[in-house]
């Protein structure tokens, strides 16, 4: 036990006063004597010495004692209630001070308990408040991705720098269009998040559409957007539609006046208009051709005609008109029949017609003909992978009203639907009974009269319903199995549009395509080297070969990718390509990579697919596990193929090594396994680049506990470790 | 009166009938086959009138016009261009080229002759 010195000094105090009183006291008394009288009292005192000195050591006891006493209370006790209080502000621990010492002391103990759990109390409530604030927060934040990535227009968000913050679905898809290499890349060297959205556009357009915003947001316009038309280097079309994304501190200073209204990104709504234009297009053609080219026609004929009309031609002259005229109307008629080709394949779908599953329409007019009470439907045969396009609601109507008819008239109780794939793009959708049979001018009738359904009564015809979609409607019957039925011809949806819509049907979860804290980055103006690996853009990738000597012939078989920006992996961002290594697959090789020749044949070769690759990891740094192994590989092929990989590279083998040098093994799967990183499809090589990436987003915190931020850092460091200094 | 009267389209079945209603109005009748040839013919005989077409290979009917109106030993001829072009705006670029008429097809050939018998009596 440690002794308090003051303590001690406390006690001991009262005795040395009262020591130095008696001495003192002896001393003046003495000095006011006489020699004789001295020697008389030393003579009387001396035998009673050690009476004096017990009295004193008594005396100073006492006195020592309660000093002692004085000293815990009104000095050692407050000094440990500072020491407690200054704990109690320095962490947050959560304890309670011991009231001690005085009365006055323990009501400051008592008041300073009381600030502390003030103090949790109001803390709890901030944090409640925060995390309440965050959760809204990303609610709103997936409500607007949730609604983003249902819009059927493209929309792509970026901040000032052209960052894409976020993008929807149907952009990711018009992006695809517009890739260059389509298949090799799907557009996803062109969209992602944190990619340059002036990959696609021209700078100056963009900046010049800002422009023109931001003058309108000056002028105060109600819709301060820009429109533009752009041509993509694929030669396609796009009209784009910008709208201000305001900075919010701005948005509150414009409601006070101030006249520059900051923003802080733009929102671009995009229309894919190729088709469009080129449909437009040919109209116009068509037009003219048949307004300028009958012009000129009928000019001929009726000049001809005329010419006719007088009295005294000589035969050989009317002849000559006469031909003439023939000449003419064939020509004509070639014209009109030319253009009735035309417009039956570009005109029918004036009304507006969407795209729907055949399954779908089906269910929703079994559901609407149960719903007439007296009647049960069913819709047996229906080809699932049919995609219809059809104004649903006036044809549900019609299927609707004809059944109501059925079961009216001819007391029907059972209908089934058919749906099934026709010849020249288009579908037969079929209402089918069993039971009598009624006269086809019955039929006729019931395709012409208005449609009612209960007691609505519309103008619509079943005619007019066909008409619509250019479809067909007629009567048929199955003697033999005493079914009769109504058959549509309906239009199929096209098959660029089927597929769009069944990429939309196919994502289970929704993806992330969108990161608003990108909203805060700005052009770095530090070098890459010097920027924390946090912030960074990561191209993560992993090859499969047919061996491990690219020098010896050994050739890439398969190249997977994934991308981490902002600190996050973005899964849906990936890159995953066969490659025909124009050289036979080792038999010994196949098991570890799972690909056979049958499965590279027609393939794209290296030379097509490592340029697709460069444009979908240009501007990031490169993330491999054994990274020299696999960059070996892209470098024998730079002569090649044009393109050099020469952005940093990191490599996950060496920062394992790095973060956990004590560990005798950094293969992949042990790595994987140590950070707690489920591996999926191992040996694919987009498989192994996603588990690479996980693995080295959970480096990153390890290498900044060792004092590893920068890239630059990372590297040096890496360098450093002994599996660095194998050569492969 | 007599007068030339220069024909310049590159459609035979017009030609017919117009060199035919043109014979028989009177006037001495020459045909081109296209703007070169049309400028050609004005310049060798010097017509009164040129029923000129706009849309012809090479030159078109308003080059053929300009290049008219350019010459001044060319003033007093008189041009009327006839087309399958029915914009305003084309019928604007032809009187702006200095046409004296302007004569959409499909038209009638009365009104072709009485517009042509009118800018002849006029000028002569």
């Amino acid at each position: 036990m440690k002794v308090d010195a003051r303590e001690l000094a406390a006690a001991l105090a009262p005795g040395a006063v009262l020591a130095l009183w008696a001495a003192g006291g002896a001393g003046v008394f003495a000095l006011t004597l006489e020699p004789a009288e001295r020697a008389a009292l030393g003579a009387m005192l001396e035998p009673r010495a050690a009476l004096l000195v017990l009295g004193w050591l008594l005396l100073s006891g006492a006195l020592g004692a309660l000093a002692r006493q004085a000293y815990l209370r009104w000095v050692a006790a407050p000094a440990r209630l500072a020491e407690d209080a200054k704990v109690l502000v320095g962490t947050d621990a959560q304890r309670e001070i011991e009231p001690a010492g005085s009365a006055e002391n323990r009501a400051l103990a008592e008041a300073i308990n009381q600030l502390a759990r003030q103090r949790a109390a109001l803390r709890g409530d901030i944090d409640a408040k925060v995390r309440e604030a965050s959760r809204e927060i990303e609610q709103e934040r997936s409500r607007l991705a949730a609604l983003m990535s249902e819009l059927t227009q493209s929309v792509v968000v970026c901040n000032l720098d052209g960052r894409i913050l976020l993008y929807n679905n149907r952009a990711r898809l018009q992006f695809r269009a517009l890739s260059q290499a389509p298949s090799l890349a799907d557009g996803a060297e062109l969209i992602g998040l944190g990619r340059s959205i002036y990959a696609v556009f021209d700078r100056q357009l963009v900046a010049h559409a800002l422009q023109s915003v931001q003058q309108r947001l000056q002028r105060g316009a109600a819709s301060p957007s820009a429109q533009f038309v752009t041509s993509t280097r694929g030669g396609q079309l796009l009209r784009v539609q910008m709208a201000p994304v305001r900075a919010i501190a701005a948005a509150a200073g414009a409601a006070e006046g101030a006249d520059e209204v900051a923003l802080n990104g733009f929102v671009l709504m995009l229309d894919n208009i190729t088709r469009d234009f080129a449909d437009e297009s040919l109209r116009d053609q068509l037009l003219h051709g048949l307004t300028e080219g009958s012009r000129a026609s009928l000019g001929n004929l009726q000049a001809a005609v005329e010419m006719l009309d007088y009295e005294d031609l000589d035969a050989p002259t009317r002849e000559r008109f006469l031909g003439v005229v023939r000449d003419e109307v064939q020509a004509m008629s070639r014209r009109i029949q030319d253009l009735a080709r035309h417009t039956t394949q570009t005109q029918k779908t004036r009304w507006p017609l969407e795209d729907m599953l055949g399954a779908d329409l089906a269910a929703a007019a079994v559901q609407r003909i149960g719903a007439l009470g007296s009647c049960r439907a069913s819709a047996g045969e229906v080809d699932a992978a049919l995609w219809l396009k059809v104004d649903s609601y006036s044809l549900l109507q019609a299927l609707t009203y004809l059944a109501a008819r059925l079961v009216d008239e001819y007391e029907i109780r059972l209908i089934r639907l058919r749906l099934a794939a026709a010849p020249g793009g288009r579908a037969h959708l079929d209402l089918i009974w069993v039971g009598q049979a009624m006269s086809t001018e019955t039929v006729m009738t019931w395709e012409t009269d208005p449609i009612r359904v209960g007691d609505e009564s519309t103008a619509l015809t079943v005619r007019d319903v066909v008409d619509r979609h250019d479809g067909e409607f007629w009567f048929e019957r199955e003697r033999v199995r005493h079914e009769a039925f109504f058959r549509f011809l309906l239009p199929l949806a096209s098959g660029h549009e089927q597929l769009e819509a069944e990429m939309f049907v196919r994502h289970e979860s929704r993806p992330e395509y969108y990161d608003f804290d990108l909203f805060q980055a700005t052009e770095p103006t530090r070098e890459l080297a010097d920027r924390p690996l946090a912030e960074l853009s990561f191209t993560v990738f992993d090859t499969e070969t047919t061996g491990l000597n690219p020098s010896d012939g050994d050739e890439i078989l398969q190249i997977g990718a994934t991308r981490i920006v902002n600190g996050k992996l973005r899964r849906q961002e990936n890159f995953e390509r066969l490659v025909d290594p124009q050289r036979p697959i080792p038999e010994a090789s196949i098991p570890i990579h799972g690909i056979t020749p049958e499965m590279v044949a027609g393939q794209p070769t290296i030379r097509e697919v490592l340029p697709a690759f460069h444009r979908f990891a240009q501007d990031t740094v490169l993330v491999a596990h054994n990274a020299a192994f696999d960059m070996r590989f892209l470098q024998l092929k730079e002569a090649a193929t044009g393109v050099a990989f020469d952005q940093p590279v990191l490599d996950t083998l060496l920062l394992s090594a790095l973060v956990h040098p004590a560990q005798s093994s950094h293969r992949l799967e042990e790595i994987a396994a140590r950070f707690g990183v489920e591996v999926l499809g191992r040996h694919t090589a987009l498989g192994d680049a996603m588990v690479t990436a996980e693995v080295f987003l959970k480096m990153i915190p390890l290498l900044a506990d060792k004092g590893i931020h920068t890239l630059a850092q990372a590297r040096e460091a890496a360098q450093q470790t002994y599996y660095a200094r194998i050569r492969y | 009166m007599s007068h030339k009267v220069l024909i310049a389209d590159d459609e035979p079945n017009i030609l017919i009938s117009l060199e035919f209603l043109m014979k028989r109005e009177g006037h001495q009748v020459f045909v081109a086959r296209d703007g070169n040839e049309a400028l050609e013919a004005i310049r060798r005989e010097r017509p009164d009138l040129v029923l000129l077409d706009v849309m012809m290979p090479g030159k078109t009917g308003f080059d053929v016009c300009q290049a008219v109106r350019a010459d001044e030993s060319f003033a007093g001829m008189k041009i009327v261009l006839l087309t399958a072009k029915g914009r305003d705006t084309d019928v604007a670029k032809g009187t702006a080229l200095g046409a004296d008429a302007y004569l959409t097809k499909p038209f009638s050939t009365k009104d072709l002759a009485a517009r042509v018998r009118e800018l002849l009596g006029g000028g002569a």
